[in-house]
């Protein structure tokens, strides 16, 4: 598989601050893969050094082959970046801005693409109004068009969906995902966890400048060593003897146990029939991308 | 190409949309100066023999407009962008440095010239200037708008605030402006501010655009021509690689 950005030792120093600390990365052709990490653990930094809009102190970064230093100009042309700030130029049009951002890549003659990025993220009423007039999440629609009038192999999204409604975030991710299945490589940074695990196939997670995870959403999940759970409020209140080896908690009249496969499910019922317990609530719990990154989160702390 | 083509399109097209405030206002500011200065210097002042206080003004007005214009045009569009944030869509795209420079530097030229054109053709309807050599006198607009295009990107990417780039105008544009001979002939000063005025790159901008109007000048305008090409070609050289740095552009 080739790879659409390989980042390698990259160093990058505010000062005495160190932003990222020798990441490695590679994100193959065709992935959708996500940047995830609280506030200030450098996804935009590193997303900056990709775009070239920040230069590493050290390393080298290559977007499909080409360095983005040496070779800035072919790297450009192959990186669709969404920014994460809702920029615009107040002195043009929807459709002015897009035809000028097609220019800059080279491209005259895009009236049919860009009329149907309009229509797919929903523009087509807004297409000749000023930019000035549009509402915030019009806005951020108009940043995602911006970064696909190349139509670009790599697409980076640097929290796309970042105080935008409920719609726009289907039609954005029904588009992207289509873009992806189109073999389009996208990565996003997204603070809402739920998106990366349906939408993604491989997560790195960075904290402090530094990558503290790297694998398929998948496998991230089933490392979880707490697997799945199983909440039960019971009458009588008493969990029976067999079970209490499987007991991780008891709060507010709820017992956890702690399964490792469903195959357990039969052993507790049949356990709790034969003592003549009666099941009065029941929770089966799964462990989530989000449990994963707190839980990484946590220990890294440590 | 075609990325140069666009952002200089988009450039013209910033002014030009706004063009009340970047075309007209400075062309009324330029007249009300004339008017001024006429009604007052008119009876005391002669500077050339045989050429009215007036007719040597008008010149130099214009060149003035043409190069605060220039100026202005290039710094208030970087800044413009860097504040807004939407200079990332520059920063983003391939264009090349010299693709961006150029496109900055062509577009001040071009609104330098429709400023100091419009300055020029209103003072026709009230006065009978010459322009005896009216290729020279384009060359040096084309000249001084180019350096001062160059100065005001370099301002733009210097300034972090509306109001740095507005001491820049104040402490350096204007004084050498207003000290190149705009209003007088640097002959009638004392000896050693002669010297300075020619320090001044300002002051070759005004004496030789003036050359092109009567045909007569403080100093030799071909040699006024060579030393503005030389310090149009060092900024140039400086301001690309600035951008090649990405100095204050990219962290």
């Amino acid at each position: 598989m080739s790879s659409a950005i390989e980042v390698k030792q990259v160093c990058k120093r505010y000062g005495s601050l160190s932003a990222l600390e020798d990441i490695d990365l590679e994100i193959h052709s065709g992935e959708f893969f996500a940047l995830l990490g609280p506030n200030g653990a450098g996804k935009t930094t590193l997303i900056s050094i990709i775009a070239g809009l920040s230069f590493a102190n050290s390393g080298s970064v290559n977007v499909m082959g080409h360095n983005v230093i040496t070779h800035y100009q072919q790297a450009r042309l192959n990186l669709g970046i969404v920014p994460q700030e809702l920029v615009f130029d107040p002195f043009f049009t929807v459709r002015e801005i897009l035809r000028i951002q097609s220019g800059y890549y080279g491209i005259t003659g895009n009236a049919r693409w860009i009329d149907e990025i309009i229509e797919r993220l929903d523009l087509s009423d807004k297409a000749d109004a000023n930019m000035r007039a549009l509402s915030g999440g019009m806005k951020r629609r108009v940043l995602v068009a911006q970064a696909l009038v190349h139509k670009p192999p790599v697409i980076i999204l640097d929290e796309p969906t970042a105080g935008v409604d409920v719609e726009l975030r289907q039609t954005l991710w029904e588009f992207i995902q289509q873009l992806n299945r189109d073999g389009h490589t996208i990565v996003l940074t997204t603070h809402y966890l739920e998106e990366a695990e349906t939408l993604c196939n491989r997560v790195a997670m960075l904290k402090e400048g530094k990558i503290i995870a790297l694998d398929s959403t998948h496998n991230l999940i089933g490392k979880m060593n707490s697997g799945n759970s199983l909440r039960l409020r019971l009458l009588p209140d008493a969990l029976p003897f067999p079970l209490q080896a499987l007991q991780i908690n008891y709060s507010n009249g709820l017992y956890e146990l702690q399964i490792a496969d469903y195959t357990q499910m039969e052993f507790i019922l049949s356990t709790l029939r034969s003592e003549q317990i009666q099941i009065m609530e029941m929770h089966l719990q799964q462990p989530d991308l989000e449990d994963v990154f707190v839980n990484l989160m946590r220990k890294s702390r440590n | 190409m075609t990325g140069f083509v666009t952002l200089l399109y988009k450039e013209l097209l910033r002014f030009w949309k706004v063009g009340f405030q970047t075309i007209l206002a400075p062309m009324v500011s330029t007249l009300l100066y004339l008017l001024i200065f006429l009604h007052v210097l008119e009876e005391h002042v002669e500077v050339y023999p045989d050429v009215a206080y007036t007719l040597f003004l008008i010149p130099g007005l214009v060149m003035m407009a043409v190069i605060q214009n220039a100026f202005a045009n290039s710094s208030s569009s970087i800044i413009q962008s860097k504040i807004s944030g939407n200079i990332v869509f520059i920063l983003l795209s391939p264009l090349s440095y010299r693709a961006i420079f150029f496109a900055y530097i062509l577009a001040s030229i071009a609104r330098g010239l429709l400023v100091g054109l419009g300055v020029y053709l209103v003072t026709l309807i009230f006065f009978d200037v010459p322009l005896r050599l009216p290729l020279l006198a384009l060359l040096f607009v084309i000249l001084g708008s180019g350096i001062l295009g160059a100065m005001g990107l370099i301002a733009g990417i210097w300034a972090d605030k509306f109001d740095q780039l507005a001491a820049f105008q104040n402490f350096i544009i204007l004084p050498l402006t207003f000290l190149s001979g705009v209003f007088y002939s640097v002959h009638s000063l004392p000896a050693g501010w002669q010297v300075i005025s020619h320090l001044n790159p300002f002051f070759y901008m005004i004496d030789g655009f003036r050359y092109g109007f009567f045909g007569v000048s403080d100093f030799s305008p071909y040699v006024s021509l060579g030393i503005m090409a030389i310090c149009l070609i060092v900024i140039s050289t400086f301001t690309i690689r600035l951008l090649r740095s990405g100095y204050k552009l990219r962290h």
